[in-house]
Parts: structure tokens; C-alpha cells; sequence
């Protein structure tokens, strides 16, 4: 039979694009993904096109989202099976299979998190955005919840991801701004929202403090 | 080759096997769910793990190579605790229903948790659960039972070529299934019910009917295309359940066609269960002595020239042959089993058999297909290609109209013109071909069954002898036929004598008596309007609407019958059920029928028979004995290799899942038709 004869149903995720084509941006830089793998190893390459679709429709649309179309463009750009696509794009938490919001807010309620207050940062944002369980999206269509696995970023925990940066030691406090920054649609700059450096010790160096490092200085005891 | 000791049995194995092979060498069972000997191994459910000495956790036996020395043991106290932990982590959301699950009985999961399964559950969460899919009229799921061994997966890829299945999501929300609803486009979709080991994929149209216990399982041959499957028949009583397939490596493996699967149901409806004699123009229900009198009184003082025979598709062996007896007896020649036309040259057999064999398929090395569609044409023998193409780099050409097989076709043109530019060396597969060690040339119903089908079959033999297909130990002369009977058929000789008339003149008043013996793929409306028709079958088709006197007969289930599969493998199908009502086993039929004209056919039980059988064609003698052969003799067939036409070749199935009588009294070939073939099914209607 034939793939129209197939008896085949619309997809049960409702906002689904008619098509999906890649435009000239994404085009660009498909053309160098390709070229990192060899011509009977394309399909490799399924981990970058589906990133590069969801940040095309996020540009398009406002919604950094994979729709089903696209993937079956994918699928046959690379010569794999969809279904091989689907797979992928549905393993990975990274690829969002339903439209999200304008700001999608990750929060990692992994232990490390968790200990430190991950409760108080989803409970924030659910009061704030009227959110009432993860993978809602807000009213507005500003915002969207999802409770993630561990971002690797244990020693400035909480983390908050929001799309692609990192909002680390969020508390409800900060979490609170963050919100009203992002909805005036000025988000602050990545990092700590408690002024950090990185993962140094909050309040500045609280070891080696007192080390002299000069040329042929003999370190000390411990004090 | 490396030694390795399993509970203390020696054994050598390959290198490269799984300690699970080296195990299965040495007799020991390992249990388990995800590896199956024809897929690839995924290793993903645990449950053949094994101790191997030396190493600190057990290791999972299918995934594992062998190394020379290895010492494994498969039953001890370590094994058992492993074995037990990882039953009870499959338990955790499986659910308690073995009572209302269509598995019960014949569930892996089941017998293996007798054997390492607790007798609680230490588990309190609630179990997860899992939307049901709908994977089209076949295959029934409950997703919720699912194990998550991806055999299910595997299959669809890798040996049906339809790559649909997958398991999306992750950790305890994967769920297998195709993500966008869509029922399965594959012809061998019924083996993921045998081939899922817990009760996920069960068969929707058994589904609730019997219990496997309650069943009587005969050993059969599926007759509903040439391929000749192994078939195991599942019956309660007078009924026919189901059938699934049986081992047979040289034919089907363990697969088997949806059709020979699930046409099944079309053996309970529309049979002919009695006589009926047609009287004033309507067919009225008779007793068997009143048929056999309305029929020997158009015999009796007829030209026998004027009396014609015409076997069909589902025939045996042995009702052919009393057919032809009958027809010898009374001294007409007019016989024919080719009803689709198919211009065959039954001189030798060679000329008429898929000579490269089944099995043989996987020691080619360039396939050219010719008018045949063999995914509907016969979708095992196409999982065989598909087979030989996974194994390694395979060149194979068609030429026909362009249809989706599960491999990489070059698709050459639809025009026997193609055929001659091949052989004239202009296009680049005539260089595959001669360059080939071992090809092979499929030449389909579609090629034959035309008027210069006899120019088509001597081009091919022609394109094989050139290209080095036919040699001492080689024969890669292959014709594809799409009909159980026809090359029992053709091996009888049931085929026009001298002066004798073929199915074409028998048409349009060339006779005035005409015996269908189960044929109805011809056009009824062809037969001359004067003609008396006899029809001798078991289902109320084409061919019993048109018949003046309905002798009611046996379908392949209800005899024990010798079929001669497209390879010319001779197989006997046994006795499951007995035929409804009053209708008998049609040598039967032929031989008392015979007997009331005073003819005495020259056997009176299945044993004489067979011998006469073995007697006109030896090849009957030899049941289940099919050598590998070499081309012997390279004399071409008869007909002229360069008088081929333009016109091009039309597909021989244009529906796979209704192609004879029984398959077109089954409502669930009907839905697959309505499913897979839409516009086939709205024109029907």
C-alpha cells in the first residue's frame, strides 16, 4: 500500500503546523552539520537538526517547539525512518513536542536542587504565572513550567533554566524578580542571582586566603 | 571455534556467538523475552542472565561473546536470584489479568514467572498504565502488558521492512507504538502477535474466542498463495480458530502472510454445505444423487469434445488428478488449471519453477524482477529478499510498475522492451547481471499472463543463460506463481491434450459442459450462455453463481491434500476439520461421481491414490524433498524471445488481502481492504 493509502490520523497535539520548511538561516548551517559525518552516517546528525527546528520556530513563531512536521522533514532530509526521529525527539527533554511559551522555565528539582529550595522556586512560579502543575503554559502564553533532571550545576543550586541560560542560587525572592523581568521582557544577565562568581564561595574567598604566593615563599601550616 | 563449558558440558561454538547460543549448544534452556534468533539482539530485558566464572556479576547471556575457557553456569544459586530480581522488577507494572489476556496459556511471561516469578508482589504504587494503539484491523494491543523487549520493534524493521514501530519517551513513560496513529503497512503484521512475548499484541480477530489448551493443532500448507507456508491449524471442534505458522527454514521460516493468517473466518461463511441443481433458472438444494443424475444426463451421448475440465488456484493434487482421470475416461482433452491465462511452457519443469529455491534466494547476488510484485505476491518469499539484502551489498532491478517493496529497487522501466535492451547490454544493470556470480531472474504472473507472455518467459530464460544465471551448480531461472495448485497442476499435466482446448477456448459456447473445480478467477461472463457449468468447490463465489449443479467440497483445512509450492516442493497438508453439511472431499466427489457414469477411477482410498499420483508425476513421491538444483539442460522454452510486446505489465495483485474465494468471504480481509486499499474497497462497493 501506499503511504496515502495508509489510513493515517491527524496528530493528537493540536496546535500541529500544516508544514514545516527549513528557511534559508537554518538551511546554512545545515549544510555544515552534514558535512561532520560521513554520507551512510547522516542520520547522526538528527541531534542538531531537530535543535536547529526548534530554534527556527522559535524565531518564526515565538515558540521554541518541534512540531511533527518537522521531523518528518528531518527524517527524510537525513534518509531515516520517522518513527526513528519521533524516537529521539521524544527521548530527549530538551526538544519540546507541544508548543511552549515565550519564556519556558526549567526548574531542576533534582536532590542537590531539591535540598536547597527547589520547592520554593516552583511554588513561586506557579503563584506568579498562574501555572498549576508542570507542563502548563501560562495564560498569557508567556510562560511554560517544566520540572527537569539535573542541569549539572549542583553548587549553585537552585537552578532555574529559562530557554537557553542558566538562573543559578534562585530562591522564591529572586525567582519573583526574574518573572517580572522576564514579563517586561527585559531578562537580567545568566549567572547567580546573589552576585557569585561562578561557583566561588558566596561572600568571597573563605580559604587560602592568607597564602603568600610570591617566587620562593614557603607555604605555611595551617593556621 | 572456542571451547566453553556449561555446567560442566563441554562445548564449541563459533567464535563471535552468544554465551546464550553456547548454552542452547549444550541443551540448557535460558529463559528469555527480547532476544529472538531472527532479530538482532537488543539485550534490554535481563532475563537471560548467567554466572561466568571469573566474572563478579552475572552477565546477560544474549549480548555476551564467548571467549575460549569460559566457564559459564546456568542454574546456579546466583543465576536464580538474579533471574528472580529481574522478574520482579517486570512484574512491578505488569498487570495481574492473565485471566481475560488472550497470552494465557502460550505467555512467556507467564511460564517463566512459574519458574522465577514470587508468589506476592512487594509492590504497593500503583502500577502504570498505557494508551492502547490502534494498529489497524489485525493486530490488537494492551499496551499496559507491555514488557518493553522492542521485539515488536525489531520485527517491523528488520524483517517486515516496515520501519513504523518505535518506543518514544523515556524511563517510565516509553511506551512502544508509532506516534502518529496509522495501522501498519506491513503484510506480516500478524507475526508481531507471535513474536510478542507477553499479551500486548494479541490477534483482534481471535481475540476472546478460545483458550490455546482447548484446541486441536493440525500440521497444515497454507494454499492461499504459491509459496507453499507451514502452517499449524488451530481448531475447536468443527471449527478452524486460527492458524499460525510452522518452522520450516527452506520455506517460511516462522513467518507467515496476513492473508494465509487471518483469512481464516472466510472458512466459516458462504460455504456450500449442499448439493444444488439449478432448475428453471434458479438453483435449488438437491441431494447428491440428484446432482450426480442431472449431470450424467448432459454427459451421457455429448462429444466429449465439446465436454471441458478448468482446475483453480486452491486445488490439491489429488482432486486434480481424479479430475483428469474422469475427463481421460470419458475422452476429452479440454483440460486447463491456468485460468489467469499465463502463457507457461509446462514442457519441462524447470521452465515453470522458482528454481533458485527460497532458501536459495540468500546466495544471490543480483536480483531482477520482472512483472511481479512479490510483497503482495508473496509476502514471505519478499522477506526473504529483504533478507538477503540486510545480509550484504545486493544489487536488485525490476521492471514493472513501480510499487513500495522493503528493499532498494532500481525500477527499469515498465515495458518488456526492457527486457530486450538488457539483453542488448544498454542499461547499466546489464553489466550488474553479467557480472554477477550468482543471479537470479524472478519472472512474475504479471510477465505470463498476456498474449506474448510465451515471448516474455523465453526473453528471460534468454537474459538468464546470457548473464551466467544457468550453469551446473546455479539455476537462477525463477517464476514467481501467485496460485497453491498451479504447478501441482502443471505437473499432472493438467493442461490441453491433443486437439484439447484451452481455458480461453472453452470460452463463449466451446463447450457445452464445462467442470469448474474450484475456479473462480475466470470471467464468468465469458462462458457461452448455452453452457452447462458444473462447479465443484467450498465457497459460494464466482463460480457457484454461475454453475447449473453446485457439488459441494472441501476447503484446504478439511483434507488431507498434496500441494507442489512455487518452488516445486512437494508438501502434504493434513485433515484439521471436517467439511460442513454434506460436502466431502472433492477426489472423492470425483471418484463416486465417476462411478455412477461406470467408470471406475483406479483407486479407492487416499494411499492408492497417492501412488497413482507418484506414478503420473514422480515428483509426488518425494514429499517434503527439495534438492538445490543446477540448470541441466539450456534448450530455451518454446516461445520466440524477440517477438516481445509494448504494453505494459499489469500487476497480478492489486489487492493482497482478497485474491480467491476464501479470502473474499473473510469480513476481516474485508476491513483490511477497507484499511489498506480504500479505493479498492469504495469501487467494490
Amino acid at each position: 500500500m501506499t503511504m496515502t493509502e495508509r489510513a493515517t490520523k491527524s496528530h493528537r497535539h493540536g496546535a500541529e503546523p500544516a508544514d514545516f520548511v527549513f528557511d534559508a538561516e537554518s538551511d546554512a548551517s545545515i549544510d555544515n552539520i552534514l558535512k561532520k559525518y560521513p554520507p551512510d552516517r547522516q542520520a547522526s546528525a538528527v541531534l542538531p537538526l531537530l535543535d536547529l527546528a526548534q530554534r527556527q520556530m522559535k524565531r518564526q513563531t515565538g515558540s521554541a517547539w518541534v512540531p511533527r512536521v518537522a521531523m518528518d522533514v528531518i527524517a527524510a532530509r537525513l534518509g531515516m525512518p520517522p518513527i526513528r526521529v519521533y524516537e529521539v525527539a521524544t527521548f530527549y527533554f530538551m526538544f519540546n513536542t507541544k508548543p511552549v511559551g515565550k519564556w519556558h522555565l526549567q526548574v531542576c528539582t533534582t536532590t542537590p536542587c531539591w535540598l536547597r529550595g527547589s520547592d520554593a522556586v516552583v511554588e513561586t512560579c506557579k503563584r506568579a504565572t498562574g501555572i498549576h502543575h508542570f507542563g502548563e503554559t501560562s495564560a498569557d502564553g508567556l510562560f511554560t513550567m517544566t520540572e527537569v533532571e539535573c542541569l549539572g550545576a549542583c553548587v549553585n543550586a537552585p537552578i532555574l533554566q529559562v530557554n537557553d541560560d542558566f538562573y543559578e542560587d534562585v530562591d522564591a525572592a529572586t525567582t519573583e524578580k526574574l518573572l517580572d523581568a522576564l514579563r517586561r521582557d527585559a531578562p537580567p544577565p545568566p549567572g547567580s542571582m546573589i552576585g557569585r562568581r561562578t561557583s566561588a564561595p558566596e561572600g568571597g574567598p573563605i580559604t587560602l586566603t592568607t597564602l603568600d604566593f610570591a617566587p620562593g615563599s614557603v607555604p605555611r601550616g595551617g593556621e | 571455534m572456542a571451547k566453553v563449558t556449561v555446567d560442566g558440558i563441554e562445548v564449541e561454538v563459533p567464535n563471535g556467538a552468544s554465551v546464550l547460543q553456547a548454552a542452547e549448544l549444550a541443551g540448557k534452556e535460558i529463559p528469555r523475552f527480547c532476544y529472538h534468533d531472527r532479530l538482532s539482539v537488543a539485550g534490554n530485558c535481563r532475563m537471560c542472565l548467567v554466572e561466568v566464572e571469573k566474572s563478579p556479576k552475572p552477565v546477560a547471556s544474549c549480548a555476551f561473546p564467548v571467549a575460549d575457557g569460559m566457564v559459564v553456569k546456568t542454574d546456579s544459586p546466583m543465576v536464580r536470584q538474579a533471574r528472580r530480581g529481574v522478574m520482579e522488577f517486570l512484574l512491578i507494572n505488569h498487570p495481574l489479568d492473565c485471566p481475560i489476556c488472550d497470552q494465557g496459556g502460550e505467555c512467556d511471561l507467564q511460564d517463566q514467572s512459574m519458574g522465577y516469578g514470587m508468589d506476592h508482589s512487594r509492590y504497593r504504587e500503583s502500577k502504570r498504565a498505557v494508551k492502547d494503539k490502534n494498529l489497524g484491523p489485525l493486530v490488537k494491543t494492551v499496551m499496559t502488558r507491555c514488557i518493553q523487549c522492542t521485539r515488536c520493534v525489531r520485527f517491523a524493521s528488520e524483517i517486515a521492512g516496515v520501519p513504523e514501530l518505535g518506543a518514544t519517551a523515556r524511563g517510565e513513560n516509553m511506551e512502544i507504538g508509532t506516534y502518529v496513529e496509522h495501522a501498519l503497512s506491513s503484510e506480516l503484521s500478524g507475526n508481531l502477535i507471535d513474536i510478542c512475548p507477553v499479551g500486548a499484541l494479541t490477534s483482534k480477530p481471535y481475540a476472546f474466542i478460545a483458550r490455546s489448551w482447548e484446541l486441536k493443532k493440525t500440521d497444515g500448507i497454507d494454499v492461499l498463495d504459491a509459496v507453499g507456508c507451514n502452517i499449524r491449524i488451530d481448531a475447536r471442534g468443527p471449527e478452524v480458530l486460527r492458524i499460525l505458522p510452522r518452522l520450516n527454514e527452506d520455506v517460511n521460516e516462522e513467518w507467515l502472510g496476513d492473508k494465509s493468517r487471518f483469512a481464516v473466518d472466510g472458512l466459516k461463511r458462504r460455504r456450500l454445505d449442499r448439493p444444488w441443481v439449478r432448475k428453471g433458472g434458479k438453483l435449488v438444494e438437491a441431494s447428491w444423487r440428484e446432482a450426480f443424475i442431472a449431470i450424467a444426463g448432459q454427459i451421457s451421448g455429448r462429444d466429449p469434445a465439446r465436454i471441458g475440465a478448468i482446475a483453480g488456484d486452491l486445488c490439491d493434487a489429488e482432486s486434480m488428478l481424479a479430475l483428469k482421470d474422469l475427463m481421460a475416461a470419458l475422452g476429452s482433452s479440454n483440460l486447463d488449471c491456468r485460468q489467469d491465462g499465463a502463457q507457461l511452457d509446462a514442457t519441462r519443469r524447470d521452465f515453470y519453477l522458482f528454481n533458485t529455491t527460497i532458501a536459495g534466494i540468500e546466495d544471490a547476488d543480483a536480483i531482477l524482477i520482472i512483472g511481479a510484485n512479490p510483497r503482495r505476491e508473496a509476502p514471505v518469499l519478499n522477506a526473504r529478499i529483504r533478507k538477503r539484502w540486510l545480509a550484504g551489498p545486493v544489487s536488485i532491478a525490476a521492471i514493472g510498475a513501480p510499487a513500495e517493496l522493503t528493499y532498494p529497487v532500481a525500477w527499469l522501466g515498465n515495458s518488456p522492451q526492457m527486457l530486450a535492451e538488457l539483453r542488448r547490454g544498454n542499461l547499466p544493470f546489464s553489466g550488474v547481471l553479467r557480472e554477477a556470480k550468482r543471479p537470479m531472474v524472478i519472472l512474475g504472473q504479471g510477465a505470463l499472463r498476456r498474449p506474448e507472455g510465451g515471448s516474455v518467459l523465453a526473453a528471460a530464460w534468454a537474459l538468464a543463460a546470457e548473464c551466467g544465471a544457468l550453469n551446473a551448480d546455479w539455476h537462477g531461472f525463477n517464476v514467481l506463481h501467485n496460485a497453491a495448485a498451479r504447478v501441482g497442476a502443471l505437473d499432472l499435466g493438467f493442461l490441453p491434450g491433443t486437439g484439447g482446448k484451452d481455458v480461453r477456448g472453452m470460452m463463449r459456447g466451446g463447450v457445452d459442459l464445462l467442470w469448474l473445480l474450484g475456479a473462480d478467477e475466470i470471467d464468468m461472463a465469458r462462458i457461452g450462455a448455452d453452457t452447462f457449468v458444473v462447479y465443484q468447490g467450498h465457497h459460494g463465489d464466482r463460480g457457484a453463481a454461475r454453475a447449473d449443479v453446485i457439488l459441494p467440497g472441501a476447503a484446504y483445512t478439511e483434507k488431507s491434500g498434496t500441494y507442489v509450492n512455487t518452488e516445486g516442493r512437494v508438501q502434504r497438508g493434513e485433515f484439521a476439520v471436517f467439511p460442513p453439511g454434506e460436502a466431502r472431499e472433492d477426489w472423492r466427489i470425483l471418484r463416486a461421481f465417476a462411478e455412477t457414469l461406470g467408470h471406475r477411477l483406479p483407486y479407492d482410498d487416499l494411499t492408492a491414490l497417492r501412488q497413482r499420483l507418484a506414478a503420473v508425476a514422480p515428483v509426488f513421491g518425494r514429499v517434503d524433498e527439495l534438492p538445490r538444483r543446477g540448470a541441466v539442460d539450456l534448450a530455451p522454452p518454446a516461445g520466440d524471445p524477440d517477438a516481445l510486446g509494448t504494453e505494459p505489465f499489469v500487476p497480478a495483485v492489486m489487492n493482497y488481502y482478497q485474491t480467491d474465494s476464501i479470502s473474499r468471504a473473510s469480513p476481516t480481509m474485508a476491513a483490511c481492504t477497507a484499511t489498506y486499499y480504500p479505493s479498492v474497497a469504495e469501487a467494490a462497493e
